[in-house]
């Protein structure tokens, strides 16, 4: 594996629309070939990052530098990156074959070449039959393979998807998340994805930036985001996660610390440096959870709550018990062969155990 | 019962309507002077009119204006249509109410209006004035036309072929226009009806150098409505009812 190469740098950009600064001082790196996804609720920013570098939107003050060159002034019909949006944006005009021809056509293509090479990135999507056809003709999910092979027909440095599977149902959207990666793994273009939807974030990308009131939250591998969220937001936004108040009683070093649970005292490993007498958040993604009948339990350090709630869902077993602080926890469970039909029964008393270091310790924020 | 009575009433509403129509209709290929009775059928009504010299000099004169007016204001209202849908800019949606509000504006009030300014600034009234009136009148209509149909359309459109490429010229010519085409069609004959057939403002705004078609039909009928008036008014009534028929085919097509 050669050392990533940076293919696109934004160097501090910022735009306020009115009195909302919907992107400060934003910077990020993108590596050639990588597949990289904005992920962050709606307002965060990340469409407007997107449609900065297609310079269909400007930004007020920063540089965009693609391949080392600052195209943040260059219009939007110069840029060499394109785009697949949400809605489609098919010319309802144009039949396929003139949709995904237009960009060639636009950059006066040889006329002998733009017929194999709109061939290629048809049959590239699986739609070398619907050429003639009209967009209105077409199905949601072969309208956005259309969309697809429109864009990178014109092999952009850059591919940019703005939520582009969210106007698909769950079934096709889950399909179409396995053909884009396979897709981007065999043109090696750089795919840029924006996304509010975790689940897909995780599945599809290489890295992923965290975004939240225009301001970068964390940036790391889908693993590095999920298993060490930065903070309580990233924490929470990414999955369900169950957090616990605690405070650091003592320093044991090497990033293990002794905490006060829930009116117990626990080991916890952290990344975060703190003090003795901090307050934090306890972090427990809820598969971490196992849950045990109370006779099974041999030691007293264990949390005990009752069962509040239990709901089958198919694959696991989803609980959620009220420990005696009243604070909740969300159980997700597994069946397996050793058990399969375990179950619980309302305001039974169980114990709830979790492989040490597996929890997230995060210094203490209020609520979001 | 009740749909008996309900057939019924809609029956009697298009007779009210339409009765006077079929009358002159008929009247224009009947053989009688003064069409009290069914004298015949002939086509004499028609041939006369042919013959008159200053009623076919009205209607090239009418023509005329119908053509040009419906072209300039297509071009103009279409030019329009496309800033309303194209671009956001401040006072958009008061400038799009008030396209809405001068198609509603009284002919009369339009009529006096026009005249007021035309001769405000000195414009001789004639082939130039009613030009520009039958203009005015027409825009509104066509905006109209073009603007809801490119409505109809995901301006991101637009942002891809900007994306893919295409110069603001290009994605004038190669996507808007293409997909206004049947509106811009529609508007043009609309307009071309409403010039060929408008009295009051043209009334208003004529001269006596340059006669149309409606206006010297209400000066022969001031007369006595002879047969050729029903005749005339007949070929108007078919050209005006093709051509709103053409257009709203055209808006229909391809939903």
């Amino acid at each position: 594996m050669n050392e990533p190469r940076p293919l696109l740098i934004l160097k501090q950009l910022s735009k306020t629309y009115g009195d909302n600064r919907v992107l400060d001082s934003f910077d990020l790196t993108i590596f050639d070939g990588e597949f990289f996804t904005l992920l962050g609720p709606s307002g965060c920013g990340k469409t407007t990052v997107l449609r900065m570098i297609a310079g269909l939107e400007d930004a007020d003050v920063g540089e965009i530098l693609l391949a080392g060159q600052d195209i943040a002034r260059m219009p939007a019909e110069k840029r060499p990156v394109n785009t697949v949006f949400q809605s489609y944006a098919l010319f309802p005009h144009m039949t396929v074959f003139d949709n995904v021809a237009f960009g060639l056509k636009m950059s006066k293509v040889p006329k002998e070449e733009i017929k194999p090479r709109v061939m290629e990135a048809l049959e590239m999507v699986r739609l070398g039959d619907f050429a003639q056809r009209k967009p209105n003709q077409l199905s949601g999910g072969q309208q956005q393979r259309v969309a697809i092979a429109r864009a990178v027909v014109n092999r952009p440095k850059l591919l940019l998807l703005d939520e582009s599977l969210s106007a698909l149902d769950y079934k096709l959207r889950q399909q179409m998340q396995v053909e884009l990666k396979r897709l981007q793994r065999k043109l090696g273009i750089t795919f840029v994805y924006v996304t509010h939807d975790q689940e897909e974030a995780l599945s599809m990308s290489d890295r992923v930036v965290v975004m939240y009131k225009g301001k970068v939250q964390q940036l790391g591998t889908p693993r590095e985001i999920y298993e060490q969220p930065a903070n309580l937001f990233v924490a929470k936004f990414i999955g369900e996660i169950n957090q616990l108040d605690g405070e650091i009683v003592a320093i044991d070093g090497n990033h293990e610390y002794e905490v006060k649970v829930e009116g117990m005292q626990w080991t916890l490993h952290a990344e975060h440096n703190f003090k003795v007498g901090d307050r934090v958040n306890v972090l427990l993604r809820p598969e971490d959870l196992r849950v045990e009948y109370l006779e099974d339990v041999q030691t007293s350090q264990t949390l005990v709550g009752k069962i509040v709630e239990r709901n089958y869902k198919g694959k696991t077993l989803d609980s959620i018990i009220r420990l005696p602080s009243g604070a909740e926890l969300i159980t997700s469970e597994f069946f397996d062969e050793d058990d399969p039909s375990f179950d619980y029964s309302l305001n039974q008393s169980v114990a709830v155990k979790w492989v040490p270091g597996w929890e997230v310790v995060l210094p203490y924020e209020a609520a979001h | 019962m009740i749909r008996t009575f309900r057939f019924g009433f809609l029956a009697l509403i298009l007779f009210f309507i339409y009765l006077p129509i079929g009358v002159l209709v008929v009247n224009s290929f009947n053989d009688s002077r003064y069409g009290t009775s069914w004298q015949g059928f002939t086509l004499k009504w028609y041939e006369r009119l042919l013959a008159n010299e200053s009623l076919m000099t009205a209607a090239t004169h009418s023509l005329t204006i119908a053509v040009v007016a419906a072209t300039v204001a297509t071009i103009i209202g279409t030019l329009g249509a496309v800033a309303l849908y194209r671009y956001q800019f401040r006072g958009k949606a008061a400038l799009s109410s008030m396209v809405f509000i001068s198609m509603l504006t009284p002919d009369i009030v339009m009529a006096i209006s026009l005249l007021i300014i035309f001769i405000a600034i000195g414009i001789e009234l004639g082939f130039i004035s009613l030009l520009l009136a039958h203009i005015t009148f027409c825009l509104p209509f066509v905006i109209i036309a073009v603007y809801s149909r490119l409505r109809g359309f995901d301006v991101k459109m637009l942002e891809a072929a900007r994306d893919l490429g295409a110069s603001e010229s290009r994605i004038f010519w190669k996507i808007i226009l293409p997909l206004a085409v049947p509106a811009v069609a529609s508007g043009w004959l609309l307009s071309f009806t409403l010039s060929l057939d408008d009295v009051i403002v043209s009334a208003f705004v004529t001269g006596p150098g340059y006669e149309i078609l409606p206006l010297k039909v209400y000066s022969m009928v001031r007369v006595g409505v002879s047969p050729e008036v029903n005749a005339i008014s007949t070929l108007l009534l078919v050209v005006s009812l093709v051509l709103v028929i053409i257009s709203q085919l055209l808006l229909r097509e391809e939903r």
